[in-house]
């Protein structure tokens, strides 16, 4: 079986001093020209899809406010117009922006991730997120202010309970964005000309949802998209989010230290998908990793950044320094934890992203881990799941 | 002095100018009819490409309008995935400032015109309905009258989102080790009646500065609005006297915000048919709106204005001879037929009965015909005409089929423009504001200090 490699795309890459080695590009990270170079890199590599960072906030080094830092890459495009400008120029290659939950309107998400999967023809996915960030609410303005974060007080009464009510109201999120997917079944649309009707209103659905946040009606004003239920893809460090994917999402990033940690977190896993009953296919669980991948001294060449940066870097999920067959090597050690794959976050764009489409997946395709060609455009084809018919179709 | 013409390009809507049952006629949502008619407006050397919006399903008799095209894609996502296909066409969103937050906004268009190079619009449309306000979060909670208000408070507030990046924030320096310059970056607070909103903008000036603004409105504050803060009116008065009168009302309205009268174009949206003579053309625009207005489409169209169901009367028979209900709506979720309903059944009785017409005769006779119907020669001429007498500065074409709609447009009547000179050859710049001849948006530069 194929081990499933997907990048997660971040302005210069995941180092923050990554924009001021030798082969970056910062003056054109806002350009289309350099998203369109990476995603054509990575589909030349045959990956299985790209994701897009993004925020609702400038980026920050401190949790709960701006940090005034003038050498980092700051600023960021929206993510799903990223990958909607990139998708008529691939093919393959699956689209994974992330879009929040807790500012952004279902609806205008549900019709955003669907277009960008007309666009694509199937190849869209979604990486919802929650925004805890005090300082973010003061952009919007709607909500009261948000208590400080602190997750190291994750059983403080007050900060407890107001990221329970960030998950639930994401969870609520991608219900009605997932409804909305339904909301037109796939031959809605008739155009019959002796009756003089474009649709069969029978097969549009009114949603009906009604939560604690918010209540919305439908249908979707877009059709049913090509996969239907365009790939949800989440990222989780802890039981709750572990439970809000088992919930959501088809795709789940973890961020294990080793392999031992892959095998206890994918138990952890499991354990969630019980706990909410899902029904769903069991999720997809892709480990992520900051990699530095040359055939010598990729240390070295992290160590330099760390120097640049003035502090080593800092991250939530393992960072690799190694040559790409090293890392080859613990990519299929961690897989039997049980992993599906893995997200692979470059520290150095184009560098490290080149090194994985060039070098390590030329490796895993030596060892018959990767595939050699691309056989399915559609996204959830890849991973092995069906399209789903729409949950308001009449069983016929 | 010659005036120099304005196009754009109108992708067919959700309503019955669309002809769908053509065999001609496409996807309305496959990305490849847009990619053709964004193509073809290009060849065309048009200005730009518009969206409208809708962000809920029309209703009739409370269940979802089935008669006309239903279902379109989110504007801003088709229109990136557009600027990958094109290189210099405009590319204009509609985008509600109802049910959206300036944050939200202004960084989706300045990602816009990143990833355009230039090329992003903005059609600042208001609602007020409840209807639509059951899709979000906040339902239906402006009043009628407040929706100018925010709508201006929410472009004034984008406008200042827009301008806390100067144009030369990033530096992205690797030697001196300065992405963003010091003070590149400004902190914004907005405190106003709709919005008390503060912090940090994160999208970098786009190359417009700010996208250009459209702006649609026609009532008397509409106006007020356009002329102190729109770049393009997208006008309904495509008629020559009132398009002038239009023209006259709103330019002269400029000078009280210190605007010269071209800073702000008025492009009146039409339709048009051509032929190889008048009588084939007249012939061919009759053939268009019988399929416009099918049987069903005729009875619906009565059923707006009568305020009941009329479902058992004969389209090809007399007009109903029941009175119409006026205290109830029949449709949702469309502007038309709001006012003076009881007026328009007399005068369509009066006129049935002296025509001796249909149901479906009738709605025929009375929906909006063809802006522009005759041969490529004609249509030029009365394009030229309008503009030049001020009646325009230019037009919005709405085709009525789907993708190909347009093909005839530019292959036979913009060659007739070029060659008067009254319309572009070829792009003379890449962004937008330089086919509109708009000056970019203050270039708002750090004052360097040390």
């Amino acid at each position: 079986m194929t081990l499933h490699l997907a990048v997660a795309l971040d302005g210069a890459g995941w180092h923050p001093a990554a924009w001021r080695a030798g082969g970056a590009r910062p003056d054109r990270l806002f350009t289309p020209g350099y998203w369109a170079e990476l995603v054509t890199e990575a589909e030349r590599g045959l990956l299985d899809f790209v994701t897009f960072e993004d925020a609702l906030g400038l980026q920050s080094s401190h949790l709960n406010e701006p940090d005034g830092r003038l050498d980092q890459v700051r600023g960021r495009l929206d993510a799903v117009l990223i990958a909607s400008r990139v998708a008529p120029l691939s093919s393959w290659i699956g689209l994974v922006p992330t879009a929040g939950t807790t500012h952004t309107e279902p609806f205008h998400v549900a019709i955003g991730i669907a277009s960008l999967d007309h666009i694509s023809r199937g190849r869209a996915g979604w990486r919802p997120q929650i925004s805890g960030r005090p300082d973010h609410v003061a952009h919007f303005g709607r909500r009261p202010p948000f208590p400080p974060q602190d997750y190291s007080r994750d059983r403080d009464p007050v900060f407890g309970e107001h990221v329970l009510d960030l998950f639930a109201e994401a969870a609520d999120a991608v219900e009605v964005v997932r409804r909305l997917w339904d909301s037109w079944e796939d031959d809605a649309e008739i155009r019959d000309v002796p009756t003089g009707r474009f649709v069969d209103r029978d097969r549009l659905h009114y949603i009906d949802f009604r939560g604690e946040w918010f209540s919305v009606k439908g249908p979707s004003i877009t059709p049913r998209s090509p996969q239907g239920q365009p790939l949800v893809t989440s990222l989780a460090h802890d039981t709750l989010p572990y439970e809000f994917a088992a919930r959501s999402s088809d795709v789940v990033y973890v961020t294990p230290r080793d392999r031992e940690d892959a095998a206890a977190i994918v138990e952890s896993v499991r354990a969630a998908e019980a706990a909410v009953g899902r029904t769903e296919p069991p999720l997809r669980i892709f480990a992520d990793l900051v990699v530095f991948l040359d055939a010598r001294d990729a240390a070295g060449r992290k160590a330099r950044l760390d120097d640049l940066d003035g502090a080593e870097l800092d991250s939530d999920a393992h960072v690799f320094t190694g040559t790409p067959e090293e890392l080859a090597g613990l990519l299929l050690e961690w897989r039997e934890a049980g992993l599906e794959g893995f997200r692979l976050r470059p520290g150095e764009l184009p560098h490290d992203l080149v090194a994985i489409t060039r070098s390590l997946v030329p490796a895993l395709q030596n060892a018959g881990a990767f595939r050699t060609a691309y056989d399915t455009v559609d996204l959830r084809g890849r991973l092995g799941l069906a399209r789903p018919a729409s949950r308001y179709a009449k069983a016929s | 002095m010659t005036k120099q013409i304005h196009l754009a390009a109108h992708f067919p809507g959700v309503n019955n100018t669309t002809v769908w049952s053509d065999p001609a006629s496409g996807s309305q949502i496959d990305f490849d009819s847009f990619r053709h008619l964004a193509q073809t407006a290009e060849r065309g050397k048009f200005d730009f490409f518009f969206l409208a919006e809708g962000l809920r399903l029309r209703e009739a008799k409370g269940h979802i309008h089935d008669l006309d095209v239903v279902g379109r894609p989110e504007s801003l996502t088709v229109l990136s995935a557009l600027a990958a296909v094109t290189t210099h066409l405009g590319l204009a969103a509609t985008v509600n400032s109802t049910f959206n937050e300036p944050y939200e906004v202004a960084r989706r268009l300045a990602t816009l015109d990143h990833l355009s190079g230039g090329r992003a619009a903005w059609n600042v449309v208001t609602s007020f309905d409840a209807f639509t306000g059951e899709n979000f979060r906040r339902g239906g909670f402006l009043d009628e009258a407040d929706r100018y208000t925010r709508a201006k408070e929410f472009l004034q507030t984008a406008r200042e989102l827009w301008d806390s990046w100067a144009s030369d924030a990033v530096a992205a320096d690797p030697e001196s080790g300065r992405f963003l310059r010091p003070g590149g970056v400004t902190p914004f607070r907005h405190q106003g009646r709709h919005f008390d909103i503060s912090g940090l903008f994160n999208v970098p000036r786009g190359p417009q500065g700010h996208p250009v603004i459209i702006q649609a409105g026609d009532s008397d504050e509409g106006r007020e609005f356009a002329a102190s803060s729109a770049d393009v009116i997208f006008s309904r008065h495509s008629k020559l006297e009132e398009g002038r009168a239009f023209y006259r009302d709103v330019k002269r309205r400029l000078a009280a915000y210190g605007r010269r009268p071209e800073e702000l174009k008025i492009l009146p949206a039409v339709t048009y048919v051509l032929g190889d003579t008048e009588a084939e053309a007249a012939e061919r625009a009759v053939e268009i709106r019988r399929a416009q207005v099918s049987p069903q489409t005729a009875i619906y169209f009565l059923e707006a204005v009568w305020g009941r169901d009329l479902s058992g009367y004969d389209p090809d028979g007399p007009l109903p001879d029941v009175e119409p209900n006026l205290d109830e709506g029949v449709s949702k979720g469309h502007a038309a037929f709001r006012r003076d309903r009881g007026e328009l059944v007399a005068k369509w009785r009066a006129l049935a009965e002296e025509k001796n017409l249909s149901i479906r005769e009738l709605a025929i006779e009375v929906s909006a015909p063809q802006t522009f119907i005759g041969t490529p020669r004609s249509v030029a001429d009365v394009i030229d005409h309008f503009v030049q007498t001020d009646a325009a500065d230019g037009f919005i074409f709405v085709p009525h089929l789907t993708p190909g709609g347009l093909d005839d447009l530019v292959d036979k009547v913009v060659p007739l423009l070029q060659e008067r000179g009254v319309f572009r050859t070829d792009y003379t710049g890449p962004t937008l504001r330089d086919h509109l001849g708009l000056a970019p948006r203050t270039p708002n530069r750090i004052e360097e200090t040390s």
